[in-house]
């Protein structure tokens, strides 16, 4: 069950970038899914544990959390070069193939058809966001105290459209240290 | 298209993304309020078009800031929004990961966990229905909001399917 630090495997710097291009060549709709599929099942850098802790840490940490991630895959095989190459296969090819689409929408975008497609994909997505919430919020704890800063974050960004850095300015600490307090 | 601020746009972003703190969906709305609302850059529909793009194609989602930045300004553009992406993880992330191996336990990491969990739903719930608002107009809309929801809370199915069903749906004239 544990992986002693001489367990741990050998992985060059090219095999993360390559492992990182396919896993983000692979991922629509997400990344998180097939992250955890390469390197915790075909892969086995790492294991379930190990992967979710650093899923968690790159959540906590400022920043895209599955790039996070990646980086700390990378530094804790390979070091600073290996953040390197795991983040450039990671960003480097979607950056051009989003791009890629967007240029064909540039081109396509005004047949009626594109247009219409486009709205209903529109609203799946909007709707999309809205499950990954629901889901996400079951796990909640049923106290008032995460429901009552879950709520103070939307009605301050979603209803009074205040600059999400005053919120989150204001909430943040606040929501840290009455967290702090409970843990007594 | 109206002359962007390039300097202007990457400072903001390296500004966001050091409270990006759970994700990419946080600094959605306030990209938002940014480029629709503060500096009318494109409209509310040019916005959920750019972010609907991004979800379809591979990669992490936040790629809609890549293509946000090529839609304001080009390649320059798309660099000035995509650059900023990388420095907190090459800075604080490798600094926090070292430290996490030594000390994983303790209590402030388990505070910040449970003291920012909420605000992070809180501020996704907001752009999702700030998203919505945008691209659903009648109760056509909304069924198929109503219907994605039900289905992606009950089935592990590819996004990709219901992101084809809606396509299908405008496609049919059904918007």
């Amino acid at each position: 069950m544990e992986q002693s630090e001489s367990q741990r495997p050998q992985v060059s710097r090219l095999a993360l970038f390559l492992s990182f291009s396919q896993i983000t060549l692979s991922a629509f709709g997400g990344a998180i899914f097939w992250t955890r599929r390469t390197l915790v099942e075909r892969r086995r850098w790492l294991t379930e544990r190990e992967f979710l802790e650093l899923l968690t840490l790159g959540q906590l940490l400022p920043g895209p959390n599955v790039l996070n991630l990646t980086v700390m895959v990378g530094y804790r095989f390979a070091g600073w070069t290996g953040a390197a190459a795991a983040a450039a296969g990671f960003l480097g090819w979607p950056c051009l193939v989003v791009v890629g689409m967007g240029q064909l929408y540039y081109h396509f975008g005004a047949v009626p058809q594109v247009q219409r497609a486009l709205a209903g994909m529109s609203i799946v997505a909007a709707a999309l966001l809205l499950a990954t919430v629901i889901k996400l919020g079951i796990v909640l704890p049923r106290r008032w105290r995460p429901w009552l800063f879950g709520a103070l974050a939307f009605v301050g960004v979603g209803v009074m459209r205040w600059p999400l850095l005053w919120v989150i300015g204001g909430l943040v600490p606040l929501g840290v240290f009455v967290a702090w307090k409970e843990l007594d | 298209m109206q002359q962007v601020d390039l300097i202007a746009l990457f400072l903001h972003f390296l500004a966001l993304w050091f409270v990006a703190i759970g994700g990419p969906s946080t600094i959605l709305p306030e990209v938002y309020r940014y480029v629709v609302d503060v500096q009318h850059l494109m409209t509310s529909a040019q916005f959920a078009e750019i972010y609907t793009l991004a979800q379809v194609a591979p990669g992490p989602n936040v790629m809609y800031v890549t293509l946000m930045g090529w839609h304001l300004a080009g390649w320059r553009g798309a660099a000035a929004t995509t650059i900023p992406l990388l420095v907190p993880a090459t800075t604080l992330t490798l600094l926090v990961g070292h430290l996490n191996e030594r000390y994983p336990d303790a209590r402030i990491s388990r505070a910040i966990r449970s003291g920012v969990m909420p605000i992070t739903l809180g501020l996704m719930l907001a752009i999702a229905t700030i998203l919505m608002r945008a691209v659903a107009h009648d109760w056509h809309g909304y069924l198929i909001a109503l219907l994605t929801i039900g289905v992606a809370l009950r089935k592990s199915l590819n996004p990709l399917w219901l992101l084809a069903g809606g396509a299908l749906a405008g496609i049919l004239g059904f918007l």
